[in-house]
């Protein structure tokens, strides 16, 4: 019991002392000391109401180490890493080209947009039955969702990047005599690079979230399906847990490389004014 | 005034622009010659269709009735002899300075490409900044860019719309001074839109004033002072104050 108020207090005091910090300690001591006070709450409220169910932060710290230990978590990882990494590379594959395209072509915008535009919201876990339907339970089915997932905002996000091109670097273009491939190659893609790497962006965070999603209602497999699999077998919510801290920061490793690719110096301008 | 024969020729070129049902006339009927190697600016307020009129002149837009010929020859679209230099900076922020400056010679080859964009470069004082990206410019080396991109082709005509209006004062000076020093040099057709008369004054050999909307040309004025002009003469003060009159607005505050 003294420990979490033990850490609670040296959470507070730590956010007290680091705002006095300067700005790059600052950035890390405050999210740690905010972070230990919120597991020390968590600590607290688990002992407060005496659940016996839900897991108290020391529970979940053995539940980690045991999936650690445990062959099956690795297993896991690389099978969702696997679904995600083919369908976010297969859609953005298909939805970049198109997007230049839509977003470049009047025409092709006014006959495809109303039609995307139709089919984007509908939640990819909406597609979960068709895609077992077409694929079974595997892999398939999971690369499929993703591409769903990953397709829309790709595709849109593209669409709106080359829109929203600046009229003086087509008129520049025009200018020079840039035009057909060179044009899209030299200008279009470039121009719009910056917007297309957002969209990236979004779409590995979709992607992520919706394979978790998946695999508890469709796979046998997978980080979602080991949550599923904790409860069914003897309500291990220490284990569920421990997999949703996991999934958190394997997102977060997911967004640090892709925010890699903003810093090249052919699209750092497009993020410095945001 | 100058003896050379025409260059680009706007005959009776009007532009309205349909909006809500109506059409706002935004250049009324201009009639303008410009000679071969001249300095023409284009004076007059916000609105007054300047900039249309040159966007018209470098095949960016059509005019609504008249034509613009260059040569003798209509305009119909934009060409790498006329180079539009813009407003905004038209530069690629993706590419290097060099990478910007050898877009137009693309097609020369290598050693070609290369003895031309040092020489630009050289000429419009960036050497040492090849390898720099748009963003690590300052705003005056961005538009010595811009310049350099468009001389790198060696244009005809030059079509330049505020080019300057972003920069500071001091900066400003030094980019007309360098304007000068380069057409003096090359002796390309320039066409030079601002709203600031001492802009006007301190380049052109012959300032064209426009009417507020819709623009119509409301006088043509020779400046007749040889380079490196005296901002303090007073043949200066002399011009300054016709434009002004011609402006409608008074000099003093």
């Amino acid at each position: 019991m003294s420990a979490a108020w033990i850490a609670l207090v040296l959470a507070a005091a730590g956010l007290a002392f680091g705002l006095r910090l300067s700005r790059r300690i600052q950035e890390w001591v405050l999210p740690a000391a905010l972070a230990v006070a919120l597991v020390a709450l968590w600590d607290l409220a688990c002992r407060f109401t005496g659940s016996v169910i839900f897991p108290t932060p020391h529970q979940t710290w053995l539940a980690s180490l045991e999936l650690i230990e445990s062959q099956r978590l690795w297993g896991d990882i690389v099978a969702s890493l696997f679904r995600v990494t083919w369908g976010f590379f297969l859609a953005a594959g298909v939805g970049i080209p198109l997007g230049l395209v839509i977003g470049w072509s009047t025409r092709t915008f006014r006959a495809m947009n109303p039609i995307i535009q139709g089919l984007r919201p509908i939640s990819p876990i909406a597609w979960i039955p068709i895609s077992i339907l077409w694929f079974g339970i595997g892999d398939g089915a999971g690369i499929f969702l993703i591409f769903l997932s990953s397709f829309f905002p790709i595709t849109v996000g593209t669409t709106a990047a080359v829109r929203n091109i600046p009229l003086v670097y087509q008129r520049s273009a025009l200018n020079f005599g840039v035009r057909g491939l060179a044009l899209f190659r030299g200008v279009v893609f470039p121009a719009a690079l910056p917007q297309i790497i957002t969209s990236l962006r979004i779409a590995l965070g979709v992607a992520w979230l919706v394979i978790v999603a998946a695999e508890m209602v469709g796979m046998d497999s997978g980080l979602g399906y080991l949550i599923n699999d904790a409860r069914n077998a003897g309500s291990r919510y220490d284990l569920v847990v421990a997999t949703m801290i996991m999934i958190g920061l394997i997102g977060i490793v997911l967004d640090f490389l892709i925010r890699r690719l903003e810093r090249f110096d052919e699209v750092r301008w497009g993020y410095v004014q945001r | 005034m100058s003896s050379n024969p025409d260059k680009v020729v706007f005959n009776g070129v009007s532009k309205s622009f349909g909006k809500k049902g109506e059409d706002l006339l935004v250049l009324e009927d201009i009639n303008l010659n410009i000679a071969e190697g001249e300095l023409v600016c284009l004076l007059g307020p916000s609105g007054c269709g300047k900039s249309t009129l040159l966007n018209i002149a470098g095949g960016f837009e059509a005019p609504t009735t008249g034509s613009v010929r260059v040569d003798g020859e209509p305009v119909l679209r934009p060409d790498p002899r006329r180079v539009f230099v813009f407003q905004e900076y038209g530069i690629f922020p993706w590419a290097s300075v060099w990478d910007n400056i050898v877009l137009g010679i693309r097609h020369l080859s290598r050693e070609r490409q290369h003895e031309i964009a040092q020489e630009t470069i050289d000429l419009v004082g960036l050497s040492g900044f090849e390898r720099s990206y748009p963003m690590e410019l300052s705003g005056g080396m961005k538009q010595r860019v811009e310049v350099a991109r468009a001389l790198a082709v060696s244009p005809d005509v030059l079509y330049m719309d505020e080019p300057f209006g972003a920069l500071d004062s001091l900066t400003r000076l030094t980019m007309r001074s360098e304007l000068i020093r380069i057409w003096q040099d090359r002796h390309p057709t320039i066409l030079f839109v601002t709203h600031d008369v001492d802009e006007a004054i301190q380049l052109a050999e012959r300032v064209v004033v426009f009417s507020a909307r819709p623009g119509r040309i409301e006088e043509i004025i020779d400046v007749d002072l040889p380079h490196p002009r005296d901002l303090g003469a007073p043949e200066y003060g002399q011009v300054k104050n016709r434009l002004y009159e011609r402006l409608g607005v008074s000099h003093r505050i």
